[in-house]
């Protein structure tokens, strides 16, 4: 199975109470949304934060990204709220 | 270019004059520096912590440059941005542009700044008396960034 490293950061990383962690990625993932999808199955925070609609924004190795970027083995995704930098 | 993240604070008189060493071509100078408040959205703040996605933050941070130096005659940049514990008076940001004459100038150093509080990866945590918050992003801010897809 492809693996990919997920990182959280700011106010995701303390809710979902994690900073990274490693995710085989199922056949039927192929893309960003798709692993939004995955961890919004989990339920809970995660369904909570993930939810189409909340103020989400992700990379794939470290370039912002949106839904239909492609994900595949050995790649960093992160998810993270708007930045608030400067 | 040169793009710095660091918990330390900076001296911009160094730094300007480092930037500009020995270099005649440069005309005009302009830079920015960015400052904690005491007060945010009407609430007191006695100090914020500002995390960031090491790496991604540095690349964000060239690609905006990178993309100033197409837009406009810039000779070189610098952008430091710190990380860690802040409090109020304290200085977060600094971006300089060098350029020969100051329209490319003032107009590089907005756009990077601009581009950098919606493009680079930093989060502030604001501490007050009442406990501490994750800063949401303001809409004014993409409003910011936006306006330079209008301009030549």
């Amino acid at each position: 199975m492809p693996m990919v490293t997920v990182l959280y950061f700011a106010r995701l990383r303390e809710v979902l109470g994690k900073s990274s962690e490693s995710i085989a990625l199922p056949a039927s993932v192929r893309d960003l949304e798709g692993l939004r999808a995955l961890l919004i199955a989990r339920g809970g925070a995660w369904e909570q934060e993930l939810a189409p609609g909340r103020p989400v924004r992700a990379a794939v190795n470290q370039a912002m990204a949106v839904g239909d970027v492609q994900i595949a083995d050995g790649d960093e995704v992160a998810f993270f709220p708007p930045v608030t930098g400067g | 270019m040169m793009v710095r993240i660091q918990t330390a604070d900076f001296d911009v008189s160094a730094e300007i004059a480092a930037l500009r060493r020995n270099n005649p071509k440069i005309g005009a100078v302009a830079s920015f520096v960015g400052v904690v408040r005491d007060v945010n959205d009407g609430g007191a703040v006695a100090g914020m912590t500002l995390e960031h996605y090491p790496g991604m933050t540095e690349k964000a941070i060239e690609e905006i440059v990178v993309q100033a130096k197409g837009r406009w005659k810039v000779i070189d940049a610098l952008v430091i941005h710190r990380v860690g514990t802040l409090k109020p008076t304290d200085q977060i940001v600094l971006v300089v542009v060098t350029s020969g004459h100051r329209g490319d100038a003032f107009a590089a150093c907005e756009f990077i700044m601009d581009y950098l509080k919606t493009r680079a990866p930093f989060w502030k945590k604001e501490q007050s008396g009442e406990g501490s918050r994750w800063v949401e992003a303001r809409a004014t801010d993409d409003i910011a960034a936006g306006r330079w897809r209008l301009k030549g």
